[in-house]
């Protein structure tokens, strides 16, 4: 018998997509038939608590959670969310509700033993109910009370090897796409790069000494399939800068009908006889490809690798070998001034172990906005503010035509004295011995 | 229940402290042919949705069934997920970046028993637990934010907007009928922790009251040089009230300058906006992340405001219904829905999916605002 009465949410069991309510009632139930006989350390009904809080939620169209407390692990200033509901009196299991997040491994690839171990810890020390995963990427326990903090991480860090994620003006848990683990598109190992940055700046990302919070997102290809130019304040993208290589074979096969266009991705539908003018190379944003009799030709010096033809075709083309990736800064969400994309910084730098390139950028990046940053000003509202060519002058980098989409259409260019024949100091009785007043 | 320790001792709390080692190496959880094959891939393809292969340059072949799921998830589902996985795969399993689980294999006899065991489970409500889908010219997952489950800032819940839509989209998760990949993103506030701004349809709660200012508390619980500072529009000030008999340090809001979105909230927790008649959903459309063809795109406002209708949203989720099947039948293949939206024009985009234009929908915020507008005559009657 359920605790609460939630006939709004019972609404939301029904239909064919996995519902969260099932899954909140369930284990509910098995907290409190508690088969296994653990030893809970919090509520037994806070699962029963939560639903019936959710409900008041889905019947007052507001929530119930006040603001943060400050709750966390000695030492971080990151990874613990204090968590407290408005209703404690009718709610007293979810009266403290904290909030762990738990760094994710590269590519969310896990063992089931692995995972296991987890529900455990968070089965005797937690409420059970996770989000996999956080928005940033971090497996998020949902939901302890303050004296389980320090003995869930003591146990994450001493059983399982498994430390905390990030949280608050640090840098947030860096996350990446599959990468080379399993895609033939990615054009470095994302599941390394974003394993190697994690480690190397923990301190940056346990201890808030950030303007505001700073993230970084791993994409190994423009598809971007990780959302990083939109995400992230450094989006690394991966990228190539030789030829696609060509199976003229393959090229065949897909124009005869032998081989499915785009992988057999659009089987839903009958779209007709495959057309390589038609899908690919009138589609190409570039125009650089054409056919020569039964040879496909790409001018690869004019490609943008938008990554269409190779999407279209995979059996065909494939990313070239001079690989390395693009690094774009800046992107956020609206607040405060709008969404931002990120902008492209560095157009190309090879992606390899122990990746001091791309470091160097990354310190000279964090340097400059924390100089100058203001208090929550995000480094794309700081490079609106400050300007573009601040940045490049923080970065010792070169201005170069791929930076921009377009020149500047207004001419007021904040010349440097430096830059103008003569400098500024001029002797106005001098002019005027040949300008009269 | 008695107190178990993990041998953490408070007392002493940097005894035996462990710390600053970060996650898990992925290499730990490879399943051994994606660790024998990592960067040898040839090429992919999809037998079902839901249902792809990867071929090695060592001839190795791996397959993954590709299941939706609610990112709120209990450890429960979580077991039997590993149960799986020990079951079919090895004890190897993973989730993708729009909280939806890969089950892989390394042989095509395998797959079969995988799909129809994952597809026999359901929860007791009848839903499904791991319903195969969300590959290719389709819908897939929904990546969303706390909601009214655990966040304090929300305009709208996101465990049940996306269980109502998902429901409503399931066919295009389980087909592939679509001119391209169709992505929808729910954030329940305008923080965005789920960054819809790149969606092809984005849900996103909004609040539409200004703050109330809960004075007696207010220079108790905020710093109100933080409160003002937060304000993107410089709608507050410093200012002095009568409380009780006292004058008492608060702040004063110029209502017709706020734009509802919260950061005085964030800052100040003595500036409530959550309402049950303001608060409500704006729908989103025609952005997207990919650099294919075409540059990333923010998505744009088509619908300025629906309310909250707990349990089922159903006027959200039907306007996103005719989005899509608008775009469904008039695309061309390959377009993306906002690519769509450019070559028919916005003003035919609003006559073929049926909603109004009002005059919230048009920029008025800053600089960017000019270069929304048409400064051409190059529009469709």
């Amino acid at each position: 018998m359920a605790k609460h009465k939630t006939p709004l949410l019972d609404q939301l069991e029904s239909g064919p997509w996995p519902s969260f309510v099932s899954d909140l009632k369930a284990l509910a139930e098995e907290r409190t038939k508690n088969p296994t006989k653990i030893d809970f350390q919090i509520p037994v009904d806070v699962v029963d608590d939560l639903l019936g809080l959710l409900e008041l939620s889905f019947k007052d169209g507001a929530t119930h959670w006040k603001h943060g407390g400050i709750v966390g692990v000695f030492g971080y200033g990151g990874g613990v969310i204090g968590r407290y509901c408005d209703q404690p009196e009718m709610f007293p299991g979810v009266a403290h509700f904290h909030t762990m997040r738990v760094s994710q491994p590269g590519g969310k690839f896990y063992t089931a033993e692995y995972l296991r171990n987890l529900c455990d810890l968070w089965d005797l020390r937690g409420s059970g109910m996770t989000n996999m995963h956080g928005s940033t990427g971090d497996i998020i326990f949902l939901g302890t009370r303050t004296d389980q903090l320090e003995e869930i991480f003591f146990e994450l860090t001493h059983k399982f090897n498994q430390d905390l994620g990030g949280s608050g003006s640090n840098l947030r848990t860096p996350s990446d796409c599959i990468g080379s683990a399993r895609c033939e598109f990615a054009c470095y190992d994302t599941n390394d790069l974003c394993f190697t940055m994690t480690n190397d700046y923990q301190d940056e990302l346990h201890r808030p000494a950030f303007p505001y919070k700073f993230k970084f997102k791993f994409d190994g290809c423009p598809n971007c399939c990780v959302a990083s130019i939109a995400r992230s304040d450094m989006s690394f993208i991966g990228t190539w800068r030789d030829d696609i290589r060509i199976d003229q074979e393959a090229v065949q096969a897909y124009i005869g009908g032998e081989l499915k266009p785009n992988a057999g991705a659009f089987s839903g539908r009958d779209w007709g006889k495959f057309s390589i003018q038609k899908e690919v190379i009138r589609l190409c944003p570039t125009e650089c490809m054409w056919m020569e009799g039964n040879k496909l030709m790409i001018d690869n010096k004019e490609c943008n690798r938008c990554m269409h033809c190779i999407n279209v075709m995979p059996r065909a083309l494939r990313i070239g070998k001079d690989r390395g990736l693009s690094i774009l800064v800046g992107a956020k969400a609206p607040i405060l001034d709008g969404a931002q994309m990120g902008s492209l910084l560095v157009p190309f730098v090879k992606a390899e172990a122990p990746y001091e390139e791309i470091k160097e950028v990354i310190e000279k990046v964090w340097d400059w906005w924390m100089e100058e940053g203001k208090n929550r000003e995000r480094l794309g509202e700081l490079i609106k503010r400050q300007g573009f060519q601040k940045l490049l002058e923080a970065t010792g980098i070169a201005p170069d035509a791929r930076h921009v989409k377009e020149p500047r259409s207004n001419p007021y260019i904040f010349w440097k004295e430096e830059e103008v024949e003569g400098g500024w100091t001029r002797d106005v009785n001098e002019f005027r011995k040949h300008h009269l007043r | 229940m008695a107190f178990i320790s993990s041998g953490y001792d408070p007392k002493e709390p940097m005894k035996n402290r462990i710390t600053d080692i970060g996650p898990r190496k992925y290499d730990e959880f490879y399943p051994p042919v994606i660790a024998k094959n990592k960067g040898a891939w040839l090429y992919h393809e999809y037998l079902q949705p839901g249902v792809f292969f990867h071929v090695a340059e060592s001839g190795d072949k791996i397959y993954t069934v590709r299941v939706g799921g609610a990112r709120l998830m209990s450890t429960l589902l979580i077991r039997e997920v590993a149960e799986i996985a020990d079951k079919h795969c090895g004890g190897h399993v993973r989730w993708t970046t729009r909280n939806n689980i890969e089950f892989m294999v390394d042989d095509e006899k395998k797959v079969a028993p995988l799909v129809k065991d994952l597809e026999s489970r359901k929860f007791k409500g009848g839903s499904f637990k791991f319903p195969v889908g969300g590959t290719g010219a389709g819908i897939t997952n929904i990546v969303h934010t706390q909601g009214w489950v655990h966040c304090h800032t929300p305009a709208t819940d996101a465990s049940g907007p996306v269980k109502a839509t998902m429901d409503v989209l399931f066919d295009d998760f389980k087909n592939s009928r679509l001119p391209a990949k169709l992505r929808v993103s729910l954030a329940c506030c305008l923080n965005m922790c789920g960054a819809v701004h790149c969606s092809d349809i984005a849900i996103l709660g909004y609040h539409r009251k200004p703050p109330m200012l809960d004075h007696e508390y207010l220079d108790k619980m905020c710093e109100i040089p933080l409160a003002i500072a937060a304000c993107p529009t410089a709608a507050i000030k410093p200012a002095k009230v009568e409380f009780g008999g006292q004058k008492l340090n608060s702040v004063a809001v110029n209502n017709e300058r706020c734009m509802f979105c919260g950061n005085c909230y964030t800052m100040c927790p003595a500036m409530p906006l959550a309402d049950k008649e303001g608060d409500g959903i704006v729908i989103m459309a025609g952005g997207k992340v990919s650099n294919r063809r075409s540059a990333p795109k923010f998505s744009k406002v088509v619908v300025a405001f629906l309310p909250n209708e707990a349990p089922r949203w159903p006027q959200t989720t039907a306007v996103i219904k005719k989005m899509v099947d608008v775009y469904a039948n008039d695309a061309r293949k390959y377009e993306r829905l906002g690519e769509w939206a450019e070559r028919i024009g916005w003003e035919r985009f609003f006559e073929k999916c049926e909603l109004p234009f009002t005059h919230h929908l048009i920029d008025d915020f800053r600089d960017p605002a000019y270069y929304t507008w048409r400064q051409s005559t190059l529009f469709k009657f």
